[in-house]
């Protein structure tokens, strides 16, 4: 039961075994200035979908913290959902009750979704297999319950609404057409892929990493694997929390739905989609999904399910890394070709 | 102590439907050791095609009920060969989640196309609709039926499982796969067989519960987590432990609905998180299957 989220044939992601590593650390480094160059681009170019956009952005960074957790720690969850929740609410409260600087709204985020992640991860994290996966669902479960019933503080099943955050920095207004809020939440999506890039890199990242391989291995060598899952899941915590408060600063309300049990599966979806253990991958996954989400479902949300189900089907059954590793896979065939030519 | 007795009879009912559908879960979980959450579509395709059979092809309640079970099953049997059998193994738990969640996916999208997405009633024989005297209480016939229904699904299975060639081979499997294959047993086979039965189980579930988990397109997903929890509690490939849990968690829920109606659901969540962090393999695990 070690291998929970490993990729699972060795065989699918040939590129990672034959690019020296050299290669992935040149396409990696060239993901975030193309995210926040593609991300400027569909800003001139769309202007008429930027609440669309803006969500992507901040589900983007939603999926990025589940990629922390699965991508890089292993750790099947169907609750992540549960730190974005808490993360929303707490922005939402924050602003209605005391302070709607976006900021202090994203900082309040963060500190209750890394609260939550820490509290619940270190009483879950023992488990493994369907025992984590129904943990991580009672969790999330549990939050949506508190919600539901904290009627004065949450709104209950009505919502949270009447959120107005200040200007960004005191200067810019959040418009009606939703330019500030993109143009936000798409500096906090590149914020938070750089950092994310930069703890994946230091050696708490590689440690997880190694536990992720062969947490056997690493109590071997003296760390303790349930630790770093633990930090892990608090960091990503902190991710979710965030993208939570950011959803609550541009779009101004805050349901129940989103610590809802749908919403953990949507974004681990999303991020098969896009690919695990990447970062990148979690953006390319969340704008595919809701992109066609997006044009689909303006006809029939019933068919839009049938087609996302199919579209789950194949990716585990023909392309086992997602949308990434696609891409990556065509790059290694283009660069073959270049080296035979 | 009429409320008690409510309580007792409406959640011994519940926790039987529970247990019809999730023990096919467990078993599938415990001898392949996929996670499926596809299994609360397939109590739903059961339950809708025995609303169909009997509602518009005018067939009574207990033939629509075979149909609805002989006909689920053969539907997923296609399944089993192109789909599952590709993610068997704990080493493939992520894509077992994707996979069969998008399998729900195609199928709530399907339901909804053939179906629509409201309600759907399967409609009860007099037999069935009126009320049985024990003593001096009475109890709704339907739910007395459900019990017992219950009850003989779990005979059938403790006998299939220990009294039959079928049941040595099974649980020779679920202990150490690659021995029993050595040993000459055919696991392909034991595997259709089982999730056949699985699927069966399903079905059966899904039809007799459609007066307490209502039929329609999201049936799949909004039940799929109580089924898991069941598997959950009572420990992958344990026929006891899965009709204990069902049981405990059926009079739980109905317990706290009746009695505590604003926390119902906070407290069935805290006590499966107290649960499984004292008992992570499952409370009542002992042997397997």
């Amino acid at each position: 039961m070690t291998s929970v989220a490993e990729r699972p044939d060795p065989m699918s992601d040939p590129v990672s075994r034959h690019t020296p590593p050299a290669a992935r650390r040149d396409l990696g480094w060239i993901g975030i200035p193309l995210v926040a160059a593609v991300g400027l681009a569909a800003y001139w170019l769309l202007p008429d979908d930027l609440a669309l956009l803006t969500r992507i952005a901040a589900s983007a960074l939603f999926v990025l913290s589940l990629d922390l957790v699965l991508g890089y720690g292993g750790i099947a969850t169907l609750g992540q959902a549960a730190m974005f929740g808490t993360g929303a609410y707490a922005a939402g409260i924050v602003a209605v009750n005391w302070i709607n600087d976006p900021f202090a709204m994203l900082a309040a985020g963060g500190i209750a979704g890394g609260g939550i992640a820490l509290a619940t991860g270190a009483l879950i994290l023992h488990a493994r297999g369907l025992t984590l996966l129904m943990l991580t669902i009672a969790v999330g479960q549990i939050v949506q319950e508190v919600a539901n019933k904290a009627r004065d503080w949450t709104g209950g099943s009505d919502g949270l609404s009447g959120i107005d955050p200040a200007p960004v920095l005191g200067l810019f207004r959040f418009d009606m057409f939703g330019r500030t809020s993109y143009l936000f939440a798409l500096a906090v999506l590149v914020a938070g892929l750089l950092v994310a890039r930069r703890i994946m890199r230091s050696p708490f990242g590689l440690a997880c990493r190694g536990v992720r391989e062969d947490p056997l291995r690493i109590s071997a060598i003296g760390g303790s694997p349930k630790s770093y899952l633990v930090a892990l899941y608090a960091v990503a915590g902190v991710f979710a929390g965030v993208a939570g408060a950011l959803t609550a600063v541009t779009s101004g309300i805050v349901g129940l739905d989103s610590a809802g049990f749908p919403w953990s599966a949507e974004a681990l979806v999303m991020l098969v989609l896009g690919g695990t253990g990447r970062l990148y991958g979690a953006v390319i996954g969340t704008a595919a999904f809701m992109g066609i989400h997006h044009i689909l479902a303006a006809s029939d949300p019933f068919h839009w399910m049938g087609f996302i189900g199919l579209f789950l089907i194949g990716i585990v059954l023909f392309l086992p890394g997602g949308i990434a590793s696609g891409l990556e896979r065509l790059g290694g065939l283009l660069r073959r070709k270049e080296d035979r030519a | 102590m009429e409320t008690m007795f409510g309580i007792a009879v409406d959640g011994v009912a519940y926790g039987m439907i529970l247990f019809i559908i999730s023990v096919g879960l467990s078993v599938t979980l415990g001898l392949m050791r996929v996670v499926n959450l596809a299994h609360g579509a397939f109590a739903m395709v059961g339950g809708y095609v025995a609303s169909y059979a009997a509602q518009t092809a005018g067939l009574s309640y207990g033939l629509a009920l075979v149909v609805a079970v002989a006909l689920t099953v053969l539907a997923t049997l296609p399944l089993e060969r192109l789909l599952y059998r590709r993610i068997y193994g704990s080493a493939n738990e992520l894509a077992q989640v994707l996979l069969t969640i998008g399998l729900t996916f195609v199928i709530v999208a399907g339901i909804n196309y053939l179906f629509g997405p409201t309600l759907k009633r399967i409609p009860l024989p007099e037999m069935l609709t009126g009320t049985v005297e024990l003593g001096p209480k009475a109890i709704p016939t339907h739910r007395a039926f459900v019990i017992a229904a219950g009850a003989a699904t779990l005979l059938g299975l403790w006998w299939l499982l220990e009294r039959t060639d079928f049941g040595i081979r099974l649980r020779a499997a679920v202990d150490d796969p690659a021995m029993a294959a050595a040993l000459g047993i055919r696991t392909e086979r034991l595997y259709l067989a089982t999730f056949a039965l699985g699927t069966g189980l399903a079905a059966l579930g899904g039809v007799l519960g459609a007066e307490l988990l209502p039929l329609e397109p999201y049936y799949a997903i909004r039940y799929i987590v109580l089924f898991l929890a069941v598997v959950a509690v009572g420990g992958a490939g344990s026929i006891f432990g899965s009709a204990a849990a069902a049981l405990a968690l059926g009079i739980v829920d109905t317990a706290g609905k009746y009695l505590i109606p604003n926390f119902g659901e906070f407290f069935f969540y805290a006590a499966l998180i107290l649960i499984l962090f004292r008992w992570p393999h499952g409370f009542f695990k002992g042997r397997a299957a």
